[in-house]
């Protein structure tokens, strides 16, 4: 298995020792790469999530998608960027322009912030606290607070009713989210990301399989909050365009409206970056416990399996946006306080049976 | 040399949010400000390496209390929409001042009593205290000497009545509409 950790090292040395550095000045040099590294993934990754948007979308609805810019409509997202790029941002008359330009802000670092937990090869952990999954969680949290500051400071009656809508949306879905989560500690016995994907190695070790029933419970019960609360369809009734215009982000143009559009995107990149990472095994291979099987599977880089997992997670949601109708408020406010949230608890209770019984899969 | 870059950076954030929040006249920025203080203390933690405490802080802060304030400030009524504006009156004055030179006073002797300035930027930079998730939980839930589950039990009460208080509330209101 190839480990990152040998390209990091190597980099270390080479300020260090090759540049006779300072402690100072190779850790703030690191920072500095590491943190270009993450924002170019970002935005990479924003512009092949769209392009899959587009195609899965049409393709759900029996057309061909775009197809006239550049070669099967390749350039297509990266003319829609320059276009979002040229545009002039401007605020509406008598809104709060402070709370009007700080919002996208707000949402775009919450975004970037949980983008930097996902593990994307062995060794390639970006933030890894001791506490990496509920800080995940409480930084997910400042979205929330950017989405309402974007109605308020629209000065528009639909902006101010989608803002509370996906807030109270993102507030409740959060809590089976936590549970979700919760019950794959529980399981794993540390709330490192590192950690949790270094338990999921080996045959037969991915959290969904040693998990049995409840991890299976579980990740379906996170798929469903995590769409929640990334606002997409189903649930993306705070931007429901055939009552409220475009939502919280109506008066928003250019890059304003860019970093919401971004923000979606990655979000649900991010909601299935972590529900790989805690239960399909993030970038464990598969084993299976046959010995050539498992030899030929550990070539496969680390990086490859997360992202192919993730991507089939995405392609999963993306089926579903296309597929179900939007539901209205009541409903997804019952759905997750009357159903998602009792079965959660009683996923965690089984889950919490199992690990104290001893009745996990062990290979 | 870092720790203290990242320092004065968290101080100026927190101290000119704190100041912004009390002085702007619009309670909605008020609130953005205070949310940015309560962001700028949990800098502080995970500056000290406390990083639990510093999740917690956003977690509940910036998830929880922020978001109830934002939302009870839709519910107050639409004159929060243009401004609020309040005069100072002499005798609030000298009454706040007396407020904040004492709270002054306890943190300075806290500071000076405990070394607390010596045992964190002299002694901080050499060594890493980051505590165990394992200790933290054991902690959190154990009964013994210096266990917390008395006061995490009486918490997760406390919050039930809340919430059965506030469905009381609401069951009362819904009953005098439909009369």
């Amino acid at each position: 298995m190839f480990d990152f950790r040998i390209v990091t090292t190597w980099f270390d040395e080479l300020l260090r020792v090759t540049c006779g550095l300072g402690n100072f000045w190779t850790v703030l040099i690191e920072c500095v790469v590491v943190g270009l590294a993450i924002l170019l993934a970002y935005a990479l990754l924003a512009i092949v999530l769209i392009f899959m948007e587009r195609k899965v979308c049409a393709y759900f609805q029996c057309r061909i998608g775009p197809v006239r810019v550049g070669w099967w409509g390749t350039l297509q997202v990266f003319a829609d960027v320059l276009k979002m790029l040229i545009k002039e941002i401007f605020a509406v008359d008598k809104a709060d322009k402070l709370l009007y330009y700080l919002a996208p802000f707000l949402v775009i670092i919450a975004s970037v912030g949980t983008f930097s937990f996902l593990p994307w090869n062995k060794g390639a952990n970006i933030l890894d606290f001791n506490v990496g999954i509920f800080l995940v969680t409480a930084i997910s949290s400042i979205g929330v607070v950017g989405i309402f500051l974007a109605g308020w400071g629209s000065n528009n009656k639909y902006s101010v009713l989608s803002a509370m809508r996906g807030a109270v949306q993102m507030i409740s879905y959060e809590l089976s989210l936590g549970i979700c989560l919760i019950s794959a500690v529980i399981l794993t016995g540390t709330m490192q990301v590192s950690g949790i994907v270094e338990a999921q190695t080996g045959p037969l070790r991915w959290l969904i399989v040693q998990g049995h029933v409840p991890a299976t419970l579980a990740f379906l019960v996170f798929c469903v909050a995590g769409n929640a609360e990334a606002n997409r369809g189903p649930f993306d009734l705070a931007e429901a365009e055939s009552e409220l215009t475009a939502g919280y982000h109506t008066e928003y143009s250019g890059m304003g409206f860019g970093f919401y559009y971004l923000a979606e995107y990655l979000n649900l990149f991010v909601v299935s970056g972590i529900a790989t990472t805690v239960f399909l095994g993030g970038w464990a291979p598969l084993n299976i416990g046959l010995d050539g099987f498992d030899a030929i599977m550990n070539y496969i880089p680390g990086l490859v399996w997360f992202l192919g997992k993730t991507f089939v997670v995405v392609f999963l949601l993306m089926w579903i946006k296309w597929t179900f109708p939007r539901l209205r408020i009541d409903q997804i406010l019952k759905l997750e306080w009357k159903y998602l949230m009792p079965l959660s608890l009683v996923i965690l209770v089984l889950m919490t049976v199992c690990v104290a019984f001893g009745w996990t899969i062990h290979y | 040399m870092a720790r203290l870059i990242m320092f004065a950076v968290l101080a100026v954030v927190i101290l000119a949010s704190a100041v912004f929040c009390v002085s702007t006249k619009r309670i909605m920025r008020a609130a953005t400000a205070l949310l940015f203080v309560l962001f700028g203390v949990a800098g502080l933690y995970f500056l000290l390496d406390y990083t639990f405490l510093g999740a917690v802080q956003i977690s509940i802060y910036a998830g929880g209390i922020t978001m109830m304030y934002i939302f009870a400030i839709q519910l107050v009524s639409k004159r929060t929409l243009q401004g609020l504006s309040e005069r100072w009156l002499g005798k609030r004055t000298i009454l706040a001042a007396f407020i904040a030179l004492a709270g002054f006073a306890t943190v300075v002797v806290v500071l000076l009593k405990n070394e607390l300035i010596r045992n964190t930027v002299v002694e901080g930079d050499s060594l890493s205290r980051e505590l165990t998730m394992d200790t933290v939980g054991q902690t959190l839930m154990s009964a013994d000497k210096y266990g917390y589950v008395l006061p995490f039990e009486f918490i997760s009460v406390f919050l039930l009545a809340c919430i059965i208080g506030g469905l009381v509330i609401l069951n009362h209101k819904k009953k005098e509409e439909s009369k």
